[in-house]
């Protein structure tokens, strides 16, 4: 389970399944599983109703927009950069859906996906290209383009809005739609978790990205291509927000210039809880996943505990620094034991 | 990470200089295309004599565009020359710049939504002393710094019709929740206040129980999960009143899509172009809400008599306006627009806003 490339394997004398079941134990989204599971459990004894039906799809529904964006910006984040312009990026692909439909109102859904993720790709691969080519930290670049995507989309929409009664029917019905249980469009983001965790798990390109994350000299010298791997994740990021705007334009109901502010930031916060370090090199697109589960599930499930939504917020602020805790306390102990090995083989 | 890099290639330098020329060419859109808007001149004036200078809470507020257009209406019926200034965020010291420009250009009359009722008042103040007159609409400055504010409705009237609209749905007994914006929204509790009063005092009302206030904070998002967790927490709701446009509209939304559809009323106030879809797919009976276009141009002829002198903005003083007849200033400079409307499927499409 555990994919961290900068935690050596550690008691590899152990072996067999024993080494896996604790390699299970001790990986980052373990805790965060045990948290959501936690919180549910907990709300259901308080509110039975948490679990109805109707319920349980607007759980799902609430994560779905969520899980796709911090898949996206874990790829980013494991590569040691981080893209804040999400937000802005999502409002322009969620307007740019409302005025497709508007000028042509017949066109084909699945092209509204493509060009979705096309504009958002290529608005990702901007942000790519200033980080990698400018050699400057990508919070600076992409809080720069976070302001300029807003800029432009507020010029393009100014106080225009697409309501979801301009959408077609068949569009807004993808977002309610469920298949054996669970709404279409969450099947498509279990499907963007477990091909990206794949990828990142199995393929090189993958593995380099966290490489890059580790040590970004040690991966040059090692032959990575490191400009191109970051453009791609860049992207790929992107292209998922795209996605995610697209999906956005479904589910609610109108966009317009203000579409997606803020948004960036409860993203790096569900992708850091997940246990995706942000600095870079470590986690899983499937903890940045979970992640996004559990903070959307947290804000449902004090609603319906009708607990204070004032707290609302201070628990996410106490999750994510207990997430950073957990992650310090890991690395100082893989750091002594890495220490304890290297002096044995000596 | 590192600044520079070690090894200046050629080629990287290339890329070095493309990607500073993308970004030059990306904030040259971004800032060209800012500049219409967030310079905010919108239509001709600037300046002279007969300049009347609107300056709402924010530009790019689809509900603000249709009191400005009633606004520009009335002021060119009046006989002058509008234009609009304003900033793009809803901030409270953002407005004091476009105070001072419309002082410096020398406006007759400064038609403000105020953000804060007390951090334009010096700017305002200087803008009198050059001889502008004050009207405040929409949302009032401190009355010390204006000549009149326009209300487009009575308070009280607003959270009463509310009322009746979900007792007529929900047949005069059951449990109701309201979803409102901020937590610390003036406009906001000054209704809840009244729909309090009124549930506890009218008779009418006895079988009806206020058992949940939730705030969505005007966004799409927090809105429909509040919607949720009031389904969720209670199973006896009948009906929900949400007296914000954002939080209505979400909350239909919700309502469309889920098995509450039909089952839940839901009214408050919303825009019509907003709530079209809702109102035809059943999800939504009726709602309510002002003219907006009206506050705009009976502003606009405040702005005339208030230059002309026929008024001062005292208790009973009465202006022309326009289309609307003759309107009575009333206690503290408020003088109010009309009783709310109410849309339902028989006149929506008779709306464009």
């Amino acid at each position: 389970m555990s994919i961290d490339t900068a935690r050596p394997p550690v008691h590899t004398d152990h072996g067999g399944p024993l080494h896996a079941v604790r390699g299970f134990f001790r990986s980052r989204e373990i805790p965060v599983a045990g948290a959501l599971i936690a919180l549910v459990i907990i709300t259901t004894l308080i509110n039975p109703r948490f679990l109805s039906p109707q319920s349980v799809k607007d759980l799902m529904l609430n994560a779905t927009i969520v899980i796709i964006l911090a898949v996206g910006q874990a790829l980013v984040i494991i590569t040691e950069n981080v893209d804040l312009s999400i937000g802005s990026i999502l409002g322009l692909v969620a307007f740019g859906t409302g005025s497709l439909f508007n000028a042509w109102p017949g066109v084909p859904i699945p092209l509204v996906f493509l060009a979705g993720m096309l504009f958002g790709a290529v608005l990702g691969a901007i942000n790519g290209f200033l980080v990698t080519a400018a050699k400057v930290p990508a919070l600076v670049i992409t809080l720069g383009t976070m302001y300029i995507f807003r800029g432009i989309l507020t010029s393009w929409a100014g106080s225009k809005q697409y309501f979801s009664g301009d959408n077609p029917k068949a569009f807004g019905n993808l977002s309610v739609d469920v298949f054996l249980g669970i709404p279409i469009i969450t099947i498509v983001a279990i499907v963007v978790v477990i091909a990206v965790g794949i990828f990142m798990h199995s393929v090189r390109a993958g593995r380099d990205l966290y490489a890059i994350g580790s040590d970004r000299d040690a991966a040059r010298l090692f032959g990575i291509a490191v400009g191109p791997r970051v453009l791609a994740a860049f992207i790929a990021s992107g292209a998922l927000t795209g996605l995610a705007g697209v999906l956005y334009t479904s589910r609610y109901n109108s966009v317009g210039a203000l579409t997606g502010s803020g948004l960036e930031l409860d993203v790096v916060a569900a992708v850091v809880v997940g246990g995706v370090a942000i600095s870079g090199g470590t986690g899983t697109v499937f903890g940045a996943a979970i992640g996004a589960v559990l903070l959307s599930t947290i804000t449902s499930s004090l609603t319906a505990t009708r607990v204070d939504k004032f707290w609302q917020q201070a628990f996410v602020g106490m999750l994510i620094l207990a997430a950073i805790i957990v992650d310090r306390a890991v690395s100082v102990r893989n750091a002594r034991k890495l220490r304890v090995s290297e002096s044995r083989d000596v | 990470m590192e600044l520079f890099s070690r090894k200046s290639r050629g080629g990287r330098r290339a890329a070095t200089v493309a990607a500073v020329a993308v970004s030059v060419a990306l904030l040259a859109t971004g800032c060209a295309a800012g500049g219409s808007t967030d310079g905010g001149t919108d239509s001709a004036g600037g300046g002279g004599d007969n300049t009347m200078a609107f300056l709402p809470k924010q530009l790019n507020n689809p509900y603000t565009d249709v009191v400005l257009g009633g606004g520009e209406d009335g002021a060119k019926e009046a006989g002058f020359t509008s234009q609009v200034l304003g900033p793009l965020e809803a901030s409270a010291s953002a407005q004091i710049p476009f105070i001072e420009q419309a002082t410096q250009e020398g406006s007759k009359v400064i038609v403000i939504a105020a953000n804060d009722p007390d951090a334009v008042g010096p700017s305002l103040q200087t803008a009198r002393e050059a001889g502008a007159k004050i009207v405040a609409f929409d949302s009032d400055t401190n009355p010390d710094y204006r000549d009149i504010f326009i209300s487009q409705v009575v308070a009280k009237d607003v959270a009463l019709i509310q009322l009746e609209i979900i007792s007529e749905q929900i047949g005069g007994a059951g449990d109701i929740a309201i979803l409102s914006a901020t937590a610390t929204a003036t406009n906001q509790n000054e209704w809840i206040k009244y729909m309090e009063e009124e549930l506890a005092s009218n008779p009418d009302y006895k079988d009806i129980k206020l058992v949940a206030k939730v705030y969505g904070d005007d966004d799409a998002d927090k809105s429909f999960q509040e919607t949720q967790g009031l389904l969720s927490s209670y199973p006896d709701l009948k009906g929900i009143i949400s007296p914000t446009t954002v939080g209505i509209a979400a909350a239909a939304k919700y309502l469309s899509t889920s098995d509450y559809k039909g089952k839940v009323a839901l009214t408050g106030l919303g825009l019509p172009n907003e709530m079209r879809e809702f109102v035809k797919d059943g999800t939504v009976k009726e709602f309510a809400l002002w003219d907006p276009a009206q506050l705009g141009y009976v502003a606009a002829f405040a702005g005339k008599a208030l230059v002309d002198g026929t008024i001062t903005g005292a208790e009973g003083d009465t202006f022309d306006a326009g289309d609307l007849g003759e309107i009575t200033v009333g206690e503290g400079g408020v003088a109010i627009v009309g009783p709310p409307t109410r849309f339902n499927a028989d006149n929506i499409d008779d709306y464009d806003f």
